[in-house]
C-alpha cells in the first residue's frame, strides 16, 4: 500500500512540535518516545504499520483545540484515532504525523430520558453508551461487531452500522449533534437535542467523513427504550439463490425484521467445527430476528416461517427461549473468530442491491476458483451489506497481494452490480485507490472541495479516502522549519 | 426553462448569465424569493427503478410525489417519512414533486419514529452551479463510500445544486393503524405523556398535541390492539382516553396533522420550531401564539403569529431553530425565513456554496 513520503521538514522539527504540544497538554498526554509511539503504529488493518512521530491523548475539547492549533501553525498532519478498530486503515499513521487519540475522553456528560438522548465524550466505547442507560431499559441502537472496543468517535468518522440497522439505521440516523474542533482549533457546535438542521445538514456531512473534516469530541446520541423481547429463527437452505429469494420475499411481505444474517457453506462448516452451534448441514443459512412482546414475536415468526416454507428449506428452527436464541446466534457471532482459527483472512465490506445477491455470490465463487483462494460469505442480507472473507496465508510470499487483488475484483463487482465499495467499514487506505471505479473525477473533485472548506491545508488525515493521485496537489508541503 | 433531460439541465445552468430559481412543482415557496429566471425540473419525471424486495425506489426529480406513493402502494410499501403537502397551508397550487420534498427535507409526523426525509435518502444525481453533472451515494441501504453529499444536498433548498434524480429507501405499509387520544391535557402534561409513550417499547409512530394528545400505533392487527391497551394503562392517569380504530379515520387524523390543517385558516405568519420536546411548554408560554400544533412529541412546534412579529426575539435562550414558513414578502424582507447561524457555521455554509455554486446563481439568497 502506497503512502506519501514523510515530510522531511516536519520530521526535522519534531523536538519543537513536541515542546509546543507539552506546553498545552499535561506531561503524560504527549508520547514522543520512539518505542512508546509504536503502540499507535496500526489499527485493525494490521497488515500495514507505521509508527507516528508523536501521539497525544487530550482529555477535553479545549485540549483538542490547543493540539490542533499547534499542529495547524506548524503544518503537521494529524491522524485522529478512536479505539483503533478500523478495518480500513482509517487510523493508520504516517511517520510525520501526530496521532490524536480520544481514548481519555470517555465521560457521559448528560442523560435525558424524557427527550431520549445522551451526550457523551466521543472516546467512550459504543457498548458503554448503552451501558450508561440500560438500567433504565434504554439502549443506543447502532451495534458494530467491535462494539465492546470501538469508540463513538470512530463510529461517527466511519458512519458505522451493525447487525440491527435494518430497523434502527446506522450512526448517522442516530446522531443528533456534535461538538467538533476544526483543524485551526476553532470549536463548532452542530445540531443538539432538537431534530434536523436549521440550515445545511452539516451533521450529515461530518458523519462518515473519516476524520478528515474535524475532530468530533462530544456527541448527542438518540437513545431508545429496549424492545420487550427479541427472538430469531434459523433457516437452512441448500442453495444460495433460494436463500436470497427468501430474503426478498420476507421484505416484500411487510415484515421488517431487526436483522437478517446470511452464512454460506464455508462459514457454516468452519463455525460448526469451531463453536459446535449445532447448525444443520446445508449450503446457505439465514438468521432472521424480530422484536416485540412474546405474542408479537410469535405472530411475526409464523409469518416469516410461512414464507420460508415456500422455498423448501432443509430446516426451520424457531427460537422459543433465550437459551435457544443464544444457540442460534452462537455460530454467527463466532464466524470471524472461527475463520481466523483456520487461516489469515481479509474481510471485505461491499454493498449490493439485494436482488443481485445470487449473481454476485456466483461470481465470487468463480473468482475464488480463478485466484485459487477460498472465500467465506457472512453478511447482513437484509440491507445487502456483504462481508466476503478471503482466506490467505500471510507467511506465503505474494499471497497477501493476490488476496488484495481478488478483493479489489470483488469490490468492483459490487459496484458493477449497482452497489458500492464499502457499506460500513469506510474507505480508509484500503479502498482509496478503487474510488475511481465508483466515482467520476468530477464526483471526487466535489468531495475534495468539501475538505478544502473545512481543512484548506489538508492536514487532517490527509492520505485517506481519496486516491493519492487525486489528492496529491492538495496535500500541501509543510511549512519549512525555521 | 423546462429542460427534459439531465444534460439539458446542465446546459441550461452552464449557459445561465444570472440567478436561476429552481422549481419542482412550485408548491413550497419557502424562503426569500429573488426575481430571476425559473428552471423547472417538472419535465424530468418518472420512476427509473423500483425494487420492492430491496426497499428501494429511484425517481427523477420532477416525479409527482403522488405517482411515487401510488406505485409503492401497489406493493404495500410507502415513503415512511410521510412528507407534508404544503399546498393548503401556503395557498399554492401545482403538483408536489419528489425533488421538492428532498430539497426541503420535508417530513411528517412519522419523522419522530423512523427519521426524516434525509434518513431515507440513498443517492442523488444533481447539476452544480457550474453545470457539471455529479452523483453521490447510490441505491443501496448501507453506503459509506466517500463523503455523504446526499445529506448535504437534502434540505439545501436547491442552493448547492439542481437535483435531477433521487434514490430513496421505502418501507412496508403496516397491516393496520390506530390512534389513541388522551383528552384535554395542559401542554406540560401533554409533553410528559408523549415522552412516556415515545420512551416505551410500544413503537409509537406519531405523537402530536392539539389540546388532546394523539398517539399513532401501526403494525399487525393483534400487535396494534396489544400496544394500544399497554399505552392506555401507562397513560390513563393523564386524562380520559379514547381510540380511533378505523384505519381510514386514523389516517385522516394524521394527514391533518401532517399538513398542519388547524393553522391554515389563520391569516397570519406561520412558524415552525424545532426544539427539545421538554422545552415546548415553556416555548408556548413565551410566544403566546394565536394557534399552535405540537408534533414529534413536542419537538416540533407549529405556531400562527400576528404578521411581522419576530418570534426568534421571544425565544432567545431556547436551543433549537425556527423557520418562518409562511409570511408576506414585506415580513420576509425584515425577518429571515431561515434561522440565523453562528458565525462559524454560517462561514462553512457560505464557503460550501461558493464551491458548489461559484457564481452564486442557484436560488441566490434563498436560505440567507
Amino acid at each position: 500500500m502506497e503512502m506519501p513520503t514523510p515530510d522531511p521538514f516536519v520530521l526535522a522539527k519534531k523536538a519543537r512540535v513536541v515542546a509546543r504540544l507539552r506546553s498545552v497538554l499535561p506531561a503524560d498526554a504527549v508520547i514522543s518516545d520512539d518505542r512508546e509511539v509504536k503502540a499507535y503504529e496500526c489499527d485493525a488493518l494490521t497488515a500495514y504499520k507505521c509508527p507516528p512521530m508523536v501521539a497525544v491523548l487530550p482529555s477535553t475539547t479545549q485540549e483538542v483545540s490547543d493540539v490542533l492549533r499547534v499542529c495547524h501553525e506548524e503544518g503537521v498532519p494529524v491522524v485522529p484515532r478512536g479505539s483503533g478498530t478500523s478495518l480500513a486503515g482509517g487510523a493508520l499513521p504516517t511517520a510525520d504525523c501526530v496521532i490524536l487519540g480520544v481514548a481519555r475522553m470517555n465521560d457521559v456528560l448528560e442523560t435525558n430520558y424524557p427527550d431520549r438522548y445522551i451526550r457523551v465524550q466521543t472516546g467512550r466505547t459504543n457498548l458503554s453508551v448503552t451501558g450508561a442507560v440500560e438500567e433504565n431499559d434504554f439502549f443506543y441502537a447502532p451495534d458494530p461487531s467491535s462494539q465492546l472496543a470501538c469508540a463513538i468517535a470512530g463510529n461517527i468518522a466511519m458512519n458505522s452500522g451493525g447487525a440491527h440497522c435494518l430497523k434502527y439505521g446506522v450512526t448517522t440516523n442516530n446522531l443528533m449533534g456534535v461538538t467538533m474542533v476544526m483543524m485551526d482549533g476553532e470549536i463548532v457546535e452542530i445540531g443538539g437535542a432538537h431534530l434536523d438542521a436549521g440550515g445545511l445538514d452539516l451533521l450529515g456531512l461530518i458523519c462518515g467523513s473519516e476524520g478528515q473534516l474535524g475532530v468530533v469530541t462530544e456527541a448527542t446520541l438518540r437513545i431508545l427504550h429496549k424492545p420487550e423481547g427479541a427472538r430469531p429463527v434459523l433457516m437452512a437452505f441448500n442453495d444460495n439463490e433460494v436463500a436470497g429469494a427468501c430474503v426478498a420475499d420476507i421484505i416484500k411481505a411487510g415484515v421488517l425484521p431487526v436483522a437478517i444474517e446470511f452464512m454460506d457453506r464455508l462459514c457454516i462448516e468452519t463455525t460448526e467445527a469451531y463453536a459446535q452451534a449445532g447448525y444443520p448441514d446445508c449450503h446457505a443459512l439465514l438468521i432472521v430476528e424480530v422484536e416485540g412482546s412474546d405474542a408479537e414475536i410469535d405472530e411475526q415468526l409464523s409469518k416469516i416461517t410461512a414464507i420460508a416454507r415456500k422455498h423448501d428449506p432443509v430446516e426451520l428452527r424457531e427460537s422459543k427461549s433465550a437459551q435457544e436464541s443464544a444457540a442460534i446466534w452462537l455460530g454467527r457471532k463466532s464466524a470471524f473468530g472461527a475463520i481466523g482459527q483456520i487461516s489469515d483472512y481479509m474481510c471485505l465490506d461491499g454493498t449490493i442491491p439485494v436482488s443481485s445477491l445470487p449473481m454476485v455470490l456466483k461470481r465470487i465463487g468463480e473468482l475464488s476458483d480463478e485466484y485459487g483462494l477460498k472465500v467465506g460469505n457472512v453478511f447482513h442480507a437484509g440491507d445487502g451489506n456483504m462481508h466476503p472473507l478471503i482466506l490467505y496465508d500471510a507467511n506465503k510470499d505474494g499471497d497477501l497481494e493476490l488476496c488484495e487483488k481478488m478483493g479489489a475484483d470483488i469490490l468492483r463487482l459490487c459496484v458493477e452490480a449497482g452497489g458500492c465499495l464499502t457499506g460500513e467499514h469506510g474507505v480508509g487506505i484500503e479502498k482509496r485507490d478503487l474510488m475511481f471505479d465508483q466515482f467520476t473525477p468530477q464526483d471526487l473533485e466535489a468531495q475534495m472541495a468539501v475538505k478544502d472548506v473545512f481543512d484548506p491545508q489538508w492536514l487532517l488525515n490527509p492520505s485517506k479516502v481519496f486516491p493519492l493521485s487525486a489528492s496529491q496537489s492538495r496535500r500541501a508541503p509543510a511549512i519549512a522549519a525555521e | 426553462m423546462t429542460p427534459t433531460t439531465e444534460t439539458d439541465v446542465a446546459e441550461a445552468i452552464a449557459s445561465a448569465t444570472g440567478p436561476v430559481r429552481i422549481e419542482g412543482g412550485g408548491t413550497r415557496p419557502i424562503g426569500k424569493q429573488v426575481a430571476s429566471d425559473t428552471l423547472s425540473v417538472a419535465a424530468l419525471s418518472g420512476i427509473s427503478l423500483y425494487e420492492p424486495g430491496a426497499l428501494t425506489v429511484v425517481a427523477k426529480a420532477g416525479t409527482p410525489v403522488a405517482e411515487i406513493e401510488e406505485t409503492l402502494a401497489k406493493e404495500n410499501q410507502r415513503l415512511a417519512f410521510e412528507p407534508m403537502d404544503h399546498r393548503d397551508l401556503l395557498g399554492t397550487a401545482g403538483v408536489p414533486t419528489i425533488g421538492g420534498v428532498v430539497a426541503g427535507n420535508v417530513s411528517g409526523p412519522r419523522r419522530i419514529a423512523v427519521g426524516a426525509c434525509r434518513d431515507f435518502m440513498l443517492g442523488v444525481r444533481f447539476v452544480d452551479g457550474t453545470g457539471t453533472i455529479l452523483k453521490n451515494g447510490g441505491r443501496v441501504m448501507k453506503n459509506v463510500t466517500g463523503y455523504d453529499l446526499v445529506k448535504l444536498l437534502t434540505g439545501a433548498h436547491g442552493t448547492l445544486g439542481v437535483l435531477t434524480e433521487v434514490s430513496l429507501k421505502v418501507l412496508p405499509m403496516p397491516e393496520t393503524s390506530a390512534t389513541l387520544h388522551v383528552h384535554d391535557l395542559s401542554p406540560l402534561d401533554a409533553v410528559a405523556a408523549m415522552s412516556g409513550a415515545l420512551g416505551s417499547p410500544f413503537e409509537v409512530t406519531g405523537a402530536a398535541y392539539n389540546g388532546d394528545v394523539l398517539l399513532r400505533v401501526e403494525g399487525f392487527e393483534a400487535s396494534v390492539s396489544y400496544r394500544l391497551s399497554e399505552l392506555t394503562k401507562k397513560l390513563g392517569h393523564y386524562g380520559q382516553i379514547s381510540q380511533t380504530n378505523d384505519p381510514e379515520a386514523s389516517a385522516e387524523i394524521w394527514q391533518s396533522i401532517r399538513d398542519v390543517q388547524s393553522l391554515q385558516a389563520h391569516g397570519s405568519d406561520v412558524w415552525k420550531l424545532s426544539v427539545k420536546p421538554s422545552s415546548a411548554p415553556a416555548v408556548l408560554e413565551m410566544i403566546q401564539a394565536e394557534q399552535t400544533l405540537l408534533d414529534w412529541g413536542g419537538g416540533l412546534i407549529w405556531a400562527a403569529l400576528p404578521a411581522g412579529r419576530d418570534l426568534r426575539a421571544q425565544i432567545k435562550d431556547v436551543n433549537g431553530h425556527a423557520t418562518l414558513v409562511r409570511a408576506s414578502a414585506e415580513t420576509l424582507a425584515a425577518i429571515p425565513a431561515f434561522h440565523p447561524e453562528t458565525p462559524v457555521v454560517a462561514k462553512i455554509g457560505a464557503e460550501l456554496r461558493r464551491k458548489f455554486d461559484p457564481r452564486d446563481i442557484l436560488n441566490r439568497g434563498l436560505m440567507a
